[in-house]
């Protein structure tokens, strides 16, 4: 993965690689750089399939990573590109002219995550969630605790009594 | 206007790209196929706009079975985690639990005892043995055939007896946990497992006479849903929905895992990339897991460990770093995505599920200019399982 990231880093300005396996490995991008990498690795080194996309979200340093995993196949290795974002207001360039699956990755992430890809086909569109207006629930400051107490009313717990007593009841009415 | 026979132009567009579709013409019509419908798999709907019989949009619907699975990992210890992952995934929950495992361990440093790994790889196959029959059932049920769907269900059931003596459960088998499996086989699980073998073998040939070599089968799947090989990159296309448009991709062999490079076994391929040949595929490849089950249960370590030390999970803390493990599931590429932060708890999980691409973007192209009868039997053909799209 080393040779790769050599050849990488005479075109792109990266950051440093984290090699978790042989065939693994993961570097930062600018994300103004990320479109024309993703082509290259694209057309140029054989990255042709988009394994996923999707986000974390590292609340107390103030951002977003965004993780491309790209996947060659003929050399059996993957390469995950991290893009960082800042949170508020988290947006970011679609990639659904590259890959037409990513238009799904990207809707899900407005949703989910409030990150926005203008251009994105039908990113508005509710993807899971329907006419959801509170903070996106992916994000780690969204409260579930809270959200559930805000929404949902608490139920009254069922009566409940000592079986011995109740069997005793239906069975010798008169007894008791 | 008269039917033209070439639809590649049809439905015509906008300038900006759109569908020219006017509804209030009177010419087209608004379908709501699923969430309960016959013709639909699982929980999910399709929005279809109709000119006659002639399918000219659709939009896949999800989001009815949403359990948060990614964001309640979050909360939950690692060890918590294990129990709720398999959960995503009914029809074949295992990928999830070795996934998750598997992960687990990457970035715990564990070393899994090589017993273990054979059990783990003769359960991924029995899962996919599983999904397979239940498919067989639901593409052949799509067209009318409901007497595969019954024979095919007789023997995943006795797959899940297998099942149930290995592991106590029959769905959610919660059986590879981070550091091995739970046990051992039990005594004459082999050859209880090869009774069930040749009855599954014996079920094949007669779905293969009877749905395969079915005129009305044939007519209508030969052709359908037509998938160009150029796209299977573009669209995310895994598995053998990939294999039946002749690529050969197949995580067991293009990156292997557990015990598959030991395994004698080359991916099962076809070339014309229709609904017939992604059932083709999809039978041959089930006879290929009966054939690796074999291989495994001749070859496997029958004594020495099959759970490694672990450290007390209540205080279970993994150091930073994220990963990303794949195993190649009845449907296709299965993965998940772990990062980790020094806690004792996972920063982030994603699942990667083939039916996230086949179900979306996929079948949204496909659809377009199908006829309305085989929109049921195009949704099959590509295998997918709602729950692993909305996690």
């Amino acid at each position: 993965m080393r040779d790769l990231y050599d050849r990488l880093t005479m075109a792109f300005p990266l950051g440093e690689l984290t090699e978790q396996r042989p065939d693994l490995a993961f570097v930062t991008v600018p994300r103004e750089q990320l479109r024309s990498l993703l082509l290259h690795l694209r057309d140029q080194e054989g990255f042709t399939h988009l394994v996923l996309l999707t986000a974390v979200d590292w609340l107390e340093e103030g951002h977003f990573q965004l993780t491309y995993l790209m996947n060659n196949r003929r050399a059996c290795r993957d390469l995950g590109v991290r893009v960082m974002l800042a949170r508020d207001p988290a947006s970011m360039e679609s990639i659904h002219d590259l890959w037409p699956t990513a238009a799904t990755y990207q809707r899900e992430l407005r949703e989910m995550f409030g990150i926005d890809f203008p251009g994105s086909p039908r990113v508005d569109e509710d993807f899971i969630l329907e006419g959801w207006i509170r903070t996106p629930p992916y994000r780690r400051d969204f409260d579930t605790l809270k959200f559930s107490d805000e929404v949902f009313a608490p139920r009254p717990g069922r009566a409940s009594s000592d079986p011995a007593e109740f069997m005793k009841q239906q069975l010798y009415p008169d007894k008791t | 206007m008269l039917y033209q026979p070439d639809r590649s132009q049809y439905p015509s567009r906008k300038p900006d790209g759109s569908l020219d579709i006017d509804l209030s013409s009177g010419k087209y019509l608004k379908l709501w196929q699923g969430p309960q419908h016959p013709g639909i798999t699982g929980n999910m709907s399709v929005e279809l706009t109709v000119c006659g019989d002639e399918v000219v949009e659709g939009k896949t619907h999800v989001g009815y079975l949403h359990r948060g699975f990614e964001k309640l990992m979050e909360r939950r210890t690692f060890i918590q985690c294990f129990p709720i992952v398999c959960r995503i995934c009914v029809p074949e929950p295992d990928f999830n639990e070795y996934c998750y495992a598997a992960a687990v361990e990457e970035l715990a440093g564990l070393e899994v005892p090589e017993r273990a790994h054979w059990i783990r790889t003769l359960i991924l196959e029995m899962g996919r043995i599983n999904s397979y029959l239940m498919y067989l059932g639901g593409q052949a049920g799509a067209l009318g055939q409901g007497v595969i769907g019954q024979w095919t269900t007789y023997v995943r059931d006795l797959m899940l007896d297998r099942f149930e003596e290995l592991s106590g459960a029959r769905i959610y088998h919660m059986f590879i946990m981070p550091g091995g499996v739970r046990d051992g086989l039990p005594d004459g699980f082999d050859q209880r497992m090869e009774e069930t073998l040749r009855e599954i073998e014996s079920t094949l040939a007669d779905v293969k006479d009877v749905m395969f070599n079915n005129a009305v089968f044939k007519k209508r799947t030969v052709g359908l849903g037509y998938i160009d090989p150029a796209i299977v990159d573009q669209y995310g296309v895994t598995g053998p929905t990939a294999r039946a448009a002749g690529i050969a991709k197949d995580v067991r062999r293009d990156q292997p895992y557990l015990v598959y490079p030991e395994l004698d076994f080359e991916p099962v391929v076809g070339q014309d990339s229709d609904v017939f040949t992604r059932a083709d595929v999809r039978r041959r490849d089930l006879l290929m897991s009966v054939d690796l089950i074999r291989q495994i249960l001749a070859r496997m370590p029958r004594s020495g460990a099959v759970m490694a030390p672990l450290p007390n999970v209540l205080h279970w803390k993994i150091p930073f770093g994220e990963t990303y493990i794949r195993g190649e599931c009845s449907r296709g590429e299965y993965g998940y995505y772990l990062v980790t932060d020094g806690s004792g708890y996972p920063r982030r999980v994603n699942v990667r599920g083939p039916s996230y691409t086949h179900a979306m973007a996929l079948l949204e192209r496909l659809i377009v200019n199908c006829n309305i009868s085989d929109v049921a039997a195009l949704m099959v053909s590509l295998h997918t399982y709602p729950p692993e799209i909305e996690r």
